[in-house]
């Protein structure tokens, strides 16, 4: 059994690594994305985290179901075949805060993101990829949250 | 006019079976979302951690659970899980997998299993239950439901649990049949499993323990049935008493044969 | 101790499938509790995998990200035997590494 100590040793010597990398800005001042985490919008996110608006895109797809039964719990996935993608962000646009999570993405793993999110209420939810070149695409799909029954 | 009327009637005919699929749709959109949740059920978080308390040395008497009897021998978890509720000769009674549990820790480990009894969910040691009771269940992935119907006892809390299915009571006048002694009921979009026979009977009752997305709990069958309780408008019934395990048993011989999912995931 | 995270790690076709499961109440910061009070958010913040101990993945997550969140990705050119490590780090600055060898 990992003592707290050693998990935190570790961790910090995984920041510290991170940090000198020079790849990872957020682990070498420790700062949070936080503005764009905190935007209430979508134009907000984008402004928040300095890219440009998304441009709708075949080479972005996103997968998520139709309905969720619940929305505590909304699988979602996004691939790319395109090459150089260095970011993948995903966005739920009627939550409270858009914003849900930042991948950065070395050139060690597929431009192949599955989570999952909560969904205040049926919304639009989007798959951002943020290229090597600058360029921002997305795709996008509606998904309806329902309640559902008593809970069988 | 004959081509009008044809072409009315084919308009009909699409507007009809347009209903009946978008329905049908709503339907594979949920299973969709489902299936798309299978892998990876947070239920695995509870899993460990209950192999964890099995053999961890705990309690007044700091011992493990590694001795624990849960009907087919001291120690043996996999495949017992679709043998409960049964017929245990030292305490002399039917017991399902939480009751059993709790025996377990009061013997082996020392605990006050009245006390645990007494401990809302979610608190002290209802949590290790949990847990204990996720582990459990999961040793019996895919094994078919055989519970033992062999001694008196078995049958007649199988004959109890039956009565108490189909009682009406409380406030609204509900029994458990009011909403699943039926094919083809649901609340919302909710299905609600048939439980008088398979395959809902196996479907409802293989179901749990599950890991309920909408609160990010793990509920064993103990608290589905003291929620079913609670929208029946009736009392909360015990912690393991022998009316939740006479409904276990009438729902689990019911289910003979259906092959366990525990622990599922649930919305 | 935070609970540790499940982590499945498969090899196919040159690569290594990785699954994990987090154990994190992720509060979003908005609910009440019973009295009444809200409860403040709590969430994992920072995701990083290793493969190897080389960083391949890193992620930033808000208050959206789904209770015991799943999370999976696929690590080019791995093979059975490769190690996999996950860490995250939450906004109480409590953090949790867990480790897993990629199968067959």
């Amino acid at each position: 059994m990992t003592s707290r100590r050693e998990i935190l040793k570790h961790s910090a010597v995984v920041a510290a690594l991170l940090g000198t990398t020079g790849l990872f800005p957020q682990y070498a001042n420790a700062a949070f994305n936080k503005v764009a985490f905190d935007a209430k919008n979508l134009a907000d996110v984008y402004k928040g985290l300095g890219i440009g608006l998304p441009v709708l895109s075949s080479g972005v797809v996103l997968q998520a179901p139709d309905i969720a039964e619940n929305g505590a719990v909304v699988p979602v996935g996004a691939t790319s075949s395109l090459p150089g993608v260095k970011q993948i962000l995903f966005l739920v646009e009627k939550n409270p805060l858009p914003l849900i999570a930042v991948f950065n993405l070395s050139d060690r793993v597929d431009a192949a993101i599955l989570t999952r999110t909560k969904m205040a209420q049926s919304s639009d939810i989007y798959a951002v990829a943020v290229m090597n070149d600058g360029k921002v695409l997305y795709a996008k799909k509606e998904v309806k949250v329902t309640l559902g029954g008593c809970g069988g | 006019m004959r081509t009008t009327k044809i072409l009315m009637m084919a308009m009909m005919a699409s507007l009809t079976t347009g209903a009946v699929w978008a329905q049908k749709s709503t339907v594979d959109a949920i299973a969709e979302y489902r299936a798309m949740l299978a892998d990876g059920n947070p239920a695995e978080l509870f899993e460990a951690k209950g192999e964890e308390l099995w053999k961890q040395p705990r309690g007044p008497k700091k011992a493990s659970l590694e001795q624990c009897d849960l009907g087919q021998g001291p120690g043996i978890v996999k495949g017992v899980f679709v043998t409960l509720p049964r017929y245990f000769a030292d305490t002399g009674r039917v017991q399902d997998m939480e009751s059993r549990l709790l025996t377990c820790m009061e013997t082996l480990q020392g605990f006050n299993a009245a006390e645990i009894a007494k401990t809302p969910f979610d608190k002290g040691e209802q949590n290790t239950v949990t847990a204990l009771a996720a582990w459990i269940s999961g040793e019996s992935r895919g094994m078919k439901f055989n519970l033992p119907q062999e001694h008196a006892q078995e049958k007649i809390m199988y004959e109890v649990g039956k009565r108490l299915f189909f009682l009406r009571s409380g406030s609204h006048d509900f029994s458990c049949a009011t909403c699943h002694a039926v094919e083809g009921k649901r609340i919302r979009l909710q299905d609600l499993p048939n439980l008088t026979k398979n395959p809902g009977a196996g479907a409802g009752f293989g179901a749990w323990p599950a890991y309920r997305v909408s609160n990010g709990q793990l509920w064993t069958m103990q608290r589905r049935l003291n929620d079913c309780y609670r929208q029946q408008r009736f009392p909360a019934p015990k912690f393991g008493s022998d009316a939740t395990i006479a409904l276990g048993v009438y729902m689990g011989v019911n289910g003979k044969g259906s092959e366990s999912i525990a622990p599922a995931l649930k919305r | 101790m935070a609970d540790p995270m499940r982590i499945r790690a498969q090899a196919a076709g040159g690569n290594a499938t990785v699954k994990v499961l987090m154990s994190h109440d992720m509060e979003t910061g908005v609910r009440k509790d019973g009295a009444g009070k809200l409860i403040p958010a709590w969430h994992i913040a920072e995701v990083t995998a290793t493969h190897n101990g080389k960083s391949v993945l890193t992620a930033e997550w808000g208050t959206g990200v789904a209770k015991n969140p799943f999370l999976q990705f696929t690590v080019k050119a791995a093979k059975v035997g490769d190690k996999i490590a996950i860490t995250w780090k939450d906004n109480h600055g409590d953090s949790r590494t867990d480790e897993a060898t990629v199968a067959a």
